[in-house]
């Protein structure tokens, strides 16, 4: 006999009780990257001189990263679909292909900091550098968080157990996107 | 779990909406390439805005563009459209909260004087980094000088408000 958590089960608003707690965890997270992102941009207007500073950002390793998560939103999303078929195995593969994305944009990211670091760009560098590697950072352990959180979810759904959390870990996913989406303008486009 | 059950209880957590009868993986691709797309402009038209000297096509394709692709991942991917009202509420409400924020605050940092105030630290700042850029000074030459400067600009923010 199987314990099932309420979570799972239960839906008193119309919405899954797990699902629910997920977008209320992205209303958490937009005041969150929100703050900071508002902090940046307040910043960034009230000193021209960070224009400068940005130019050292490298477009090329930001542009890689966005293809790389908007390419990891696709296979969560056909994750999701194959979940809605009943087709764990498929989901399982897909989300595989998402961790893998992650892995990707890490990579990419350690290379890109390593460079910047050696030149001397540090977190103590000055304002502009702290906001980066905050910002990033944070956004970083995001993905690190989502990686894991995506190998729990696909160790279950290839048996075909607790499918739902396929899509509930794809919203978390695409949050995550999403807030890149709107850091890689800030911090390699507007120079 | 057999997969056939496991696969009614997922339709089940579907109940509240039926997206999964609409959108198949096209509907995703073609979202994908369209995002694709978008990434591209936004990385080219800044290129266009700083050769022409035209800040709107900079502004416009950076953030513009940035604010479509959000649209297109939380319409296409997260589906938001088709979940309860009261979520869309909540979501609001902590934009809302974060405007509040920007526009409650933005005036004091945005600014580097007011009524009866001048962030001296901060305009400092300014005027040292621009005139180091100017000189062609390195990156290295930021760290000592905005320890201090920075420190200054933060303290300033209180202190340094005559």
């Amino acid at each position: 006999m199987s314990f099932k958590p309420i979570a799972n089960t239960r839906s008193a608003t119309g919405v899954m009780t797990a699902k629910l707690a997920i977008w209320w965890l992205l209303a958490s997270e937009i005041v969150i990257f929100g703050g900071l992102l508002a902090a940046y941009i307040m910043h960034r207007i009230g000193h021209p001189e960070w224009a400068n500073y940005a130019t050292h950002t490298n477009t090329m390793l930001g542009t890689l990263n966005t293809f790389i998560l908007l390419t990891s939103s696709l296979t969560a999303v056909l994750a999701h679909h194959a979940a809605e078929q009943g087709d764990g195995p498929k989901a399982a593969r897909f989300l595989y292909m998402t961790v893998g994305g992650a892995v990707g944009f890490l990579m990419v990211k350690s290379f890109e900091w390593s460079n910047e670091i050696a030149h001397g760009y540090t977190i103590t560098a000055n304002t502009f550098w702290s906001f980066y590697y905050t910002a990033a950072g944070i956004h970083g352990a995001h993905v690190i968080v989502g990686a894991i959180c995506m190998l729990w979810v696909a160790s279950t759904a290839r048996k075909n157990e607790e499918l739902h959390r396929v899509e509930n870990v794809g919203l978390y996913w695409h949050f995550v996107d999403l807030v890149w989406i709107f850091l890689f303008p800030l911090l390699y486009i507007a120079k | 779990m057999s997969e056939q059950a496991a696969a009614a209880e997922h339709a089940d957590s579907h109940g509240d909406h039926g997206h999964g009868d609409h959108h198949g993986p096209d509907f995703y691709y073609k979202t994908y390439a369209v995002l694709l797309v978008l990434l591209v402009v936004s990385v080219l038209g800044p290129e266009v805005g700083e050769a022409t000297g035209i800040q709107a096509i900079t502004l416009i394709t950076a953030f513009g563009i940035a604010v479509v692709k959000a649209g297109l991942v939380i319409r296409n991917f997260m589906h938001l459209h088709v979940e309860k009202r009261f979520v869309h509420y909540f979501l609001i409400t902590s934009l809302a909260f974060m405007f509040l924020f920007f526009f409650a605050v933005a005036p004091d940092v945005m600014n580097h004087e007011g009524t009866r105030w001048v962030n001296e630290a901060a305009i400092a700042e300014i005027e040292r980094a621009e005139a180091e850029h100017a000189a062609g000074g390195g990156h290295h030459g930021e760290h000592g000088g905005d320890h201090g400067g920075d420190h200054g600009g933060d303290h300033g923010e209180g202190g340094g408000h005559h």
